[in-house]
């Protein structure tokens, strides 16, 4: 579609009048104000965390318990509870989002693929607050009757799916989460699916495979970096998601035993608690906790886009 | 650029016939309902009534959500009767009112846990803050349970120890033998359903006023995870706001939570009876924590920064309440604003008062009125008073 | 002829391990029905969320959701407050946002030596990338805290920094597809290069830049996150006031989603219906021009 890497530079430094030095230098100050906000962001974060990094060391991150009044800050209720909720969110989002894209670049006809693609792209347009209105009040009432009772029902004598499912909790987290990331894992796949070149595809169904052994012995061996990067950068948009999560996950600092339990994520205790946060400790811990995501979410955002552009080259994965 | 905006009030001058204005505004002139303050100095004050500003203000503010309400119902009479003075309070709990006065990100905050000693110490350099007393709540348990005969449960009668041990975790079903002992007329309706405890996610006077209970009425909540605006809560879970945790507890069968009356009123869930120190069991009332505030009279500290009142002796007291407070610097930075404000807290303390009983609040006692109308001098601005006495 | 059918069943037997090539037909069409199933799943909880927002918001929707500011104690009163919110704070982060991104863009597009352009895109992507939480966080450390004072336009500014690198990265790549004759034919004619882009180049490329910019408009009219710690929220109607606290809808959904008052739970669906109408609208309308041409 895009080949920016090469077209970049396209007047070079060949400015020599002063207008145009101007210009160059006014537009690139723009182009750097980019940079200098992700570089304050991790200086900001970095610096305002030290002090709870030098109080607690790594405990920070693996201490259980988070209790303000008592000065104790471990970080590892939040943490477990984004990667839970992150976790069941790609369990589900990961096959049916690979499916589909399967489904839009391979299998459907296009008056088809046309209006679902549309439709896809539409869901990953609802705000984060409405898909929260909707799972409290519609979505966890319907999961706590249906399938949170049947997998208790079916799996409970499982310690995880113990519990009381009340559809609050990681599970219905996991679920809204599905919904949000589903758009993106959707998206990128089926980009890179289209970008496998044909001769792969014409080689198999000259040897007589089925098209479905074509898809998965010859489309998606070739597309695979890239569908893995989509993945990952649809985990990478779950672990930092907040206002939806933080309306259905149920607040709970504590450690989650089951997938019905309620917890807590980073980005949402930092959306309940930031506010009273006092000076000193209090803050520094709380934007610990958003140095932990921070870093997180960047690293697997770059693992991801590196994954994606092996297979369709860079431009593909912006949705 | 834009931000400063707020700073431009303060050359504002005022017009002092306004204030004769002001003295008589309609709401002075009103009867009190509630009997407390029917000597109030709203009628024997006379000139020295605060001045409101003739320009237009806005006063920030933010907090606890315990005395939402009410600071509602009075913003908006308030604003009625002084059309140039808005007042914007977000009740964003207790904490975060105490936090963002000391950042002075509010000009006056508002919590019902009153500030630790820490607290204070980590407020700016030089600056001294006031606890303003405006109104007393009660703190009731909300539940929302459906019976063996299917009808949602009305009435339920509690005490220390169970409320404490619902909250501990360790009385986990509605037909529990020790919820039942204490409710022998509907033992046989109250269901296996199990109990969902409610809490609060963010740090409250709420909370503090409750878990001071729980700590006062069980050793193992004391020596457990004890009383505060944040507490390690061994069980439930958490939700913003006294508004979250009854819509939180309106939200499912088997729920239970603990909020200010009103919020049980306006969401429409019932509150159990508490057994209270002399071993009768009261609901949660506007009288029962007028009560329970007159039995600890005595008990009012100097600062201000009274603890919850707990367990007050009493047939009528209702065991667990809060004085509610506004944080306000002594040492108001903009002139303006800190005329509003005085002129504001004093309305609030004076007719505002008669608003409390209809809404679900008990005003302050005479004496405690009088104590935080003379505190009200003492705030200034650049050094002088702003209501000279 | 044989042989050439025995050479595909046993290349087809190698690729699948079993001889029985109605196996292989089963497993083709579970899956293709699997892969429709996928994509069926993938729309049902768009219809959902549509259906019920449309069932409990659209009743909720009424003159007074829009021109009243809320009322103590849930009674009466609307989300006029939240409407006039977002109607200031989202077109002035657009403000902050379209032109810084539409000159970024140009810079890395046009400019930029392929290095630095790459550092550039990659902080495009990685700021794309960030929680917007966490964006909150910052806005508040240095447009709250130093000016002691909730504010409107810090909102604003965290709204724009949602909305910068969106608006950048599709700009660049709208930038891209305008061809290199029509600079060149530009700077023959002696036009000044700086010309040559604001007048050629961004006249070209200006489709794509208005669909990134409104995709990003609509993307910053729904963002709460970034919010919560620099406009905070107000139960007042701000209009003009950006030095003060300011609410907006997606506030406004969150406060009135936990009210234990129904009226005000419906305040909410009426705010979501609204803020909903208008995001996909615009989405609808943008996305269904540029949609024919991409999907190819």
């Amino acid at each position: 579609m895009t080949a920016p890497s090469t077209s970049a530079a396209r007047f070079g430094r060949s400015a020599s009048r002063v207008p145009d030095l101007v210009f160059r230098l006014g537009t690139g100050g723009f182009a750097w104000v980019v940079v200098g906000i992700v570089v304050l962001v991790g200086i900001l974060l970095a610096a305002s965390s030290t002090q709870v990094f030098e109080k607690f060391g790594l405990s920070f991150l693996t201490g259980s318990t988070w209790d303000p009044v008592a000065a104790v800050y471990g970080a590892l209720p939040f943490i477990v509870g984004t990667l839970l909720s992150s976790f069941i969110a790609i369990l589900l989002a990961a096959p049916i989002g690979i499916l589909t894209a399967i489904f839009l670049a391979e299998l459907a006809p296009r008056r088809v693929a046309v209006p679902l693609t549309f439709a896809v792209e539409l869901l990953a347009a609802i705000p984060s607050v409405v898909y929260g209105l909707w799972g409290v009040f519609i979505l966890g009432p319907f999961l706590a009757s249906t399938v949170d009772a049947w997998l208790h029902g079916a799996l409970g004598w499982i310690p995880i799916f113990a519990g009381t499912p009340d559809g609050v909790g990681l599970f219905s987290a996991g679920v809204i989460l599905t919904l949000m990331i589903l758009p993106t894992i959707v998206a990128i796949s089926r980009d890179v699916i289209t970008a496998v070149p044909d001769s792969q595809r014409e080689a198999m169904l000259a040897l007589g495979a089925t098209r479905w052994e074509m898809i998965t012995k010859s489309v998606l061996p070739y597309a695979r970096s890239g569908v893995y990067g989509a993945v990952i950068l649809g985990l990478g948009r779950a672990l930092g998601e907040t206002m939806a999560v933080t309306m259905v996950i149920g607040n709970r600092t504590a450690l989650p035993k089951t997938i019905f339990d309620s917890s807590q994520t980073i980005a949402s205790q930092i959306a309940t608690t930031f506010s009273e946060a006092g000076a000193g400790l209090p803050t520094s811990a709380l934007i610990g906790l958003g140095l932990v995501l921070l870093v997180t979410t960047m690293s697997l955002n770059i693992v991801a886009r590196l994954l994606v552009w092996r297979v369709a080259g860079p431009g593909t994965d912006r949705r | 650029m834009t931000i400063s905006l707020s700073k431009r009030m303060g050359a504002l001058a005022l017009a002092s016939a306004m204030a004769v204005g002001a003295c008589s505004s309609p709401a002075a002139t009103t009867t009190p309902t509630a009997a407390a303050v029917a000597t109030g100095p709203a009628a024997s004050a006379g000139p020295t009534t605060p001045q409101v500003p003739s320009g237009n203000v806005t006063l920030a503010g933010a907090g606890a959500t315990f005395p939402a309400l009410l600071y509602q119902v009075w913003i908006e009479k308030f604003s009625t009767a002084y059309p140039n003075v808005a007042i914007n309070y977000v009740a964003n709990g207790s904490g975060a009112g105490i936090t963002a006065i000391t950042q002075q990100t509010v000009d006056f905050g508002a919590s019902d846990a009153a500030m630790k000693d820490t607290e204070i110490a980590a407020l700016p350099a030089g600056t001294k803050i006031l606890h303003v007393p405006t109104a007393l709540g009660a703190v009731v348990l909300i539940f929302n349970v459906a019976g063996v005969d299917t009808k949602p449960i009305t009435k339920l009668n509690l005490d220390g120890p169970t409320i404490a041990g619902i909250f501990l975790g360790k009385i986990t079903t509605w037909n529990d033998p020790a919820i039942a002992a204490l409710n022998p007329d509907i033992a046989a309706n109250l269901p296996a359903t199990p109990i969902k405890v409610i809490h609060r996610a963010d740090g409250s006077g709420t909370t503090n006023t409750f878990t001071t209970y729980l700590s006062a009425v069980s050793d193992d909540w004391k020596n457990g995870p004890g009383a505060g605006k944040t507490v390690n809560w061994p069980t439930g879970d958490g939700a913003p706001g006294n508004d979250g945790v009854s819509g939180g507890v309106k939200g499912g069968d088997g729920r239970i939570g603990y909020v200010e009356l009103q919020y049980a009123v306006i969401s429409g869930l019932s509150s159990a009876a508490v057994k209270n120190a002399n071993g009768k069991f009261v609901q949660g009332s506007s009288d029962g924590v007028t009560a329970a505030a007159n039995g600890a009279l005595d008990a009012f500290p100097a600062d201000f920064r009274a603890a919850p009142i707990i367990n007050g002796a009493g047939d009528t007291t209702y065991p667990i309440a809060s004085y509610t407070y506004l944080l306000v610097y002594q040492d108001q930075t903009d002139a303006t604003k800190g005329q509003a404000l005085v002129a504001y807290i004093y309305w609030a303390l004076t007719d505002g008062q008669k608003e409390e009983k209809a809404i679900g609040y008990a005003p302050l006692p005479d004496p405690i009125q009088q104590k935080a109308l003379d505190e009200l001098h003492s705030i200034t601005t650049g050094g002088a008073p702003i209501w000279a006495k | 002829m044989a042989a050439a059918v025995a050479a595909r069943a046993s290349i087809s037997d190698r690729l699948t391990g079993v001889s029985a090539g109605r196996r292989r037909t089963t497993v083709d069409r579970t899956m293709r029905t699997l892969s429709f199933v996928a994509a069926l799943l993938c729309v049902v909880p768009l219809g959902a969320v549509l259906v019920f927002v449309a069932a409990k918001g659209l009743p909720a929707l009424s003159l007074d959701l829009i021109t009243k500011g809320p009322k103590a104690l849930g009674i009466g009163g609307g989300a006029a407050n939240a409407v006039l919110g977002t109607l200031q704070m989202v077109p002035i982060a657009a403000l902050l946002a379209i032109p810084s991104g539409v000159l970024g863009a140009i810079y890395v597009a046009e400019f930029g030596d392929r290095r630095l352009a790459r550092i550039v895109r990659f902080c495009a992507d990685v700021l794309v990338g960030i929680p917007s939480i966490l964006i909150g966080i910052f806005v508040f450390t240095f447009l709250v805290l130093p000016f002691k004072q909730f504010n409107a336009f810090a909102g604003s500014v965290a709204l724009a920094i949602i909305m910068l690198p969106v608006v950048m990265r599709t700009t660049e790549e709208s930038l891209h597809l305008v061809p290199n004759s029509l600079r060149e034919a530009s700077l023959a004619l002696g036009v000044p290069m700086w010309r040559t882009v604001l007048s050629v180049v961004l006249r070209t490329g200006l489709p794509g830049i208005l669909t990134g910019s409104m995709l990003a408009f609509a993307r910053a009219m729904g963002e709460t996150a970034p919010l919560l710690f620099t406009a905070l929220g107000s139960r007042l109607i701000n209009v003009g006031n950006l030095g003060q606290p300011m609410d907006a809808l997606p506030l406004f959904i969150y406060t009135n989603a936990r009210e234990p008052i129904e009226a005000l739970n419906e305040q909410a669906w009426g705010a979501a219906a609204l803020l909903l109408l208008v995001v996909l609208f615009i989405n609808i309308a943008v996305r269904a021009r540029s949609f024919g041409r991409r999907i190819g």
